[in-house]
């Protein structure tokens, strides 16, 4: 059984596609990260899971129900937190908090305080006085307070300063070990990296890779910056390396995964002085993608 | 010569970005003196229509809403004009300062703006004294634009010098309300404490002077807006208070550029009051949700709507002489209804009034619905298991009792005050009845409302037009002379204007059930369709 299933998912705005025939699958207690660049179809494919926005074609099930038709029973046991997190002006942080989770039901507080102390946020504070991040936090609190057994957040650690977005990732590990489900749109790639089972890129309404982060980093190249003692003069020649540039005696290139050995090879003979190689992140898989259809 | 320059570029940059606010605000206050300047005479065409109106203004009643009347026992239409509208055109304008003002002070501050200015090489203090000086010039060149043309009109008794002092008077109350705010813009850390203490201000001089014009000339004189009245144009002509006016306009400025000079950016002299850690049990729902919201506004409804009905009643001890003496209220009143006495047909006139203003705050919370939706902020309601219908239905609740408060809040203005200017004349159940027989008429629009929100959400706003039609065909068509079927066309118009009509239910059942059906409908189109992304 899956958590959720997106089945040629289609919503238009008038006749404009903004999602074109998406298929998405969440497997119980999975990170699902998905991944674009803004405008892609990120939020509308979350909201019509959430059943904010009804589906022109295809089929949105969550924990087996019909998102638009079964929204609320769906709702009881999902956590969501919107990508803009706009709040009432004059309650503070801490009367939303209380009432976002009594809408859902909630009566065990535990969670709540351990997870404002974690954020470090000032609870006594009117809405209107807090900043982006601490609208962010607000919101994530009061998700990730809640018994769910689906989290969706829609960009959730626009805003959060580097401190408080370590803190975010280690409440969705400890959500991952008590083996909730949690699906997590993002553009901040890095925190995806590190958290996600799985991945599917997004563009355009349509999804154009889904996989495990080993799965997909086989489409992409590796960043190569190294110093020999003898000058790599056929290194633009050998096959799989690509975008070659000299500075300072440095030379940097790109290596397609498959060729790393060989170039190795290659470079081991010209006596290595310095190497690093950086991993593809996943501003490479989008380059890769764009490159691709630019070509 | 540099920092002249600065400032003289920060002025420029306000008046393009209020280019058109300005101009909207100048042109109503403006067109609309002149419009009673000119009806002045087609008002009172003779001597006893003058008699009566005045007569009116020197109640104690009127003198507290209103301010003294000077220049007695021989009014001229400059006297009369003073006493009619100088007060009201000078709230107005103070109205105007302190939403214009507020915006370029704490809002431009809360927007990050001038942030961005201070970041520059410019003194600290150069974008509030560019706020205060082009405020202080923009309001001083409405009081001309309104005291010279004046004059030009060549109106009987309003002479060239009464024309200026009342334009001028203008002025030096909306320079006055300019420095208040900017001071007031320097105590609060926000827009809303700004907006907030500002018009308490304004309140609290209007109080002084309402209870000082009738016992205390001292209490009057304290408050700028008591303080105008005595300028007395074209009567006296007085410049002293206007002198007063403009020193202390250069104190308060002068203070809250020193203020501003001390504070931090975003910070206030006010204490900022933490709230509470935790929501009290009965923030628990969305209709919860929607009294913590709104409460404020509706206590502040209920009291206009209160002082709305009292200050009607206030003159119904006056009504019969002078209604039977002028002929165009007259008219205005015998085309609502030609049977009964003129004190009933004035009272149901009033009823329409009290009905159709009390409808605004009911159709503000239904649009509440609709403004938090663009804002995003259904989803988080939405996404936690509420429904559509609930959360609709709660809005609609909350208009409902909105709408009984307001008739009850109304009828009993109209009762205190009424029952008091014609020695307990009045029944305070026939009045309630008189008010509560437009309900159904009310719910009507709450209905098509909920039928704009579920059908044609971007046409919601367009309700208000129907109120405004709905306000002119029923209070001015008989004197536009419009058609029977016109008023017909607005939900008011098939209600039985009680005391002077007999009461029929028919009416009221069919409003019912139109509300009902509309009401339905709205809801079930309202749970079928997409929510609107945030803008």
């Amino acid at each position: 059984m899956n958590v959720l299933e997106v089945k040629d998912l289609v919503k238009k705005y008038g006749d404009f596609p903004a999602i074109n025939g998406i298929n998405l699958e969440v497997k119980p207690g999975e990170v699902y990260g998905f991944i674009g660049p803004n405008g892609a179809g990120k939020t509308t494919t979350i909201r019509t899971v959430l059943g904010i926005l009804k589906a022109n074609g295809g089929e949105v099930k969550v924990f087996e129900q019909d998102a638009w038709s079964d929204a609320v029973k769906i709702h009881e046991r999902i956590a969501y937190v919107p990508g803009d997190v706009n709040l009432w002006s004059n309650l503070t942080g801490g009367e939303v908090i209380d009432l976002f989770l009594r809408l859902r039901g909630q009566k065990n507080q535990d969670k709540k305080y351990k997870l404002i102390e974690k954020f470090d946020l000032d609870v006594t504070k009117k809405c209107r006085t807090y900043s982006k991040g601490n609208r962010q936090k607000v919101g994530l609190i009061a998700a990730l307070a809640s018994e769910a057994d689906l989290y969706i957040l829609d960009e959730p650690t626009s805003g959060l300063d580097p401190l408080m977005e370590r803190v975010f990732q280690e409440c969705i590990m400890d959500l991952k070990a008590e083996g909730k489900s949690i699906f997590l749109s993002s553009h901040i790639l890095s925190e995806v990296e590190q958290l996600c089972d799985r991945i599917s890129i997004i563009k355009n309404g349509k999804i154009i890779e889904t996989g495990s982060m080993k799965e997909l980093r086989h489409l992409t190249r590796s960043l190569v910056s190294v110093k020999t003692k003898l000058p790599l003069e056929q290194i633009d020649q050998l096959e799989g390396v690509k975008d070659v540039r000299l500075e300072d005696g440095v030379y940097q290139f790109q290596v397609d995964a498959k060729q790393i050995g060989e170039v190795m090879t290659y470079l081991a003979n010209h006596q290595i002085e310095y190497i690093e190689n950086m991993p593809p992140t996943l501003e490479d898989l989008f380059m890769h993608h764009y490159g691709k259809e630019e070509a | 010569m540099l920092k002249d320059n600065k400032l003289f570029m920060m002025m420029k940059v306000i008046l393009r970005k209020d280019r058109v606010s300005i101009l909207v605000w100048s042109l109503s206050l403006i067109s609309f003196t002149f419009y009673v300047a000119i009806a002045m005479p087609y008002l009172f065409p003779s001597e006893a229509d003058l008699m009566a109106m005045t007569q009116m203004l020197e109640n104690p009643a009127m003198i507290s809403m209103l301010g003294p009347i000077y220049g007695g026992p021989d009014y001229t239409f400059g006297a009369i004009m003073a006493a009619e509208m100088l007060i009201f055109t000078g709230i107005a304008v103070a109205v105007m300062n302190i939403l214009l003002v507020t915006k370029h002070t704490r809002r431009d501050e809360e927007d990050g703006l001038i942030e961005l200015i201070q970041s520059l090489p410019v003194k600290k203090t150069i974008p509030l004294k560019a706020t205060l000086i082009t405020y202080g010039f923009v309001n001083l060149i409405i009081g001309l634009i309104i005291g010279i043309p004046l004059e030009l009109m060549h109106i009987e008794s309003m002479d060239m010098m009464g024309s200026i002092v009342y334009g001028l008077t203008l002025s030096a109350i909306g320079i006055i309300f300019v420095m208040l705010t900017g001071l007031m813009a320097q105590l609060s850390s926000s827009s809303r404490g700004t907006l907030g203490l500002s018009f308490l201000l304004l309140g609290l001089f209007y109080m002084m002077r309402a209870i000082g014009d009738i016992s205390s000339e001292a209490l009057s004189l304290v408050s700028p807006l008591g303080l105008m009245m005595r300028s007395k144009p074209y009567v006296d002509n007085s410049l002293i208070p206007l002198t007063i006016m403009i020193f202390a306009s250069f104190f308060i400025g002068y203070v809250a550029i020193s203020l501003n000079m001390k504070r931090d950016l975003d910070a206030g002299f006010l204490p900022q009051k933490n709230g509470k850690a935790e929501a009290s049990k009965y923030l628990s729902s969305p209709f919860g949700l929607i009294v913590k919201l709104q409460k404020n506004s509706l206590v502040i409804w209920a009291i206009t709507v209160f002082i709305l009905g009292a200050s009607y009643g206030s003159i119904l001890g006056d009504v019969d002489s002078f209604l039977e003496n002028n002929s165009m209220y007259g008219q205005l009143i015998s085309n609502i209804n030609e049977n009964g006495s003129v004190i009933d047909q004035f009272v149901a006139m009033l009823h329409v009034v009290i009905a159709l203003f009390g409808t605004i705050p009911v159709l503000n919370m239904i649009l509440k619905l609709r403004k938090e939706e663009k804002k995003g902020r259904l989803e988080h309601l939405i996404s936690r298991s509420v429904t559509r219908n609930k959360l609709m239905t709660s809005y609609l609740t909350f208009a409902f009792l909105t709408s009984i408060l307001m008739s009850i809040s109304g009828a009993m203005g109209l009762f205190v005050a009424g029952n008091q200017a014609t020695q307990g004349g009045l029944n305070f159940v026939k009045i309630l009845e008189g008010t509560w027989v437009y309900l159904p008429a009310v719910w009507g629009m709450i209905g098509l409302s909920s039928l704009l929100i579920g059908i044609i959400p971007k046409w919601t706003k367009g309700i208000w037009f129907y109120l405004t039609f709905s306000f002119i065909s029923i209070y001015f068509g008989g004197l536009l002379k419009l058609p029977d079927w016109v008023p017909k066309l607005s939900p008011y118009g098939h209600v039985p204007q009680l005391p002077v009509d007999s009461y029929h239910f028919t009416g009221s059942l069919i409003l019912i059930f139109i509300s009902a059906i509309t009401i339905v409908i709205g809801i079930s189109a309202f749970s079928r369709r997409d929510l609107d992304n945030p803008a």
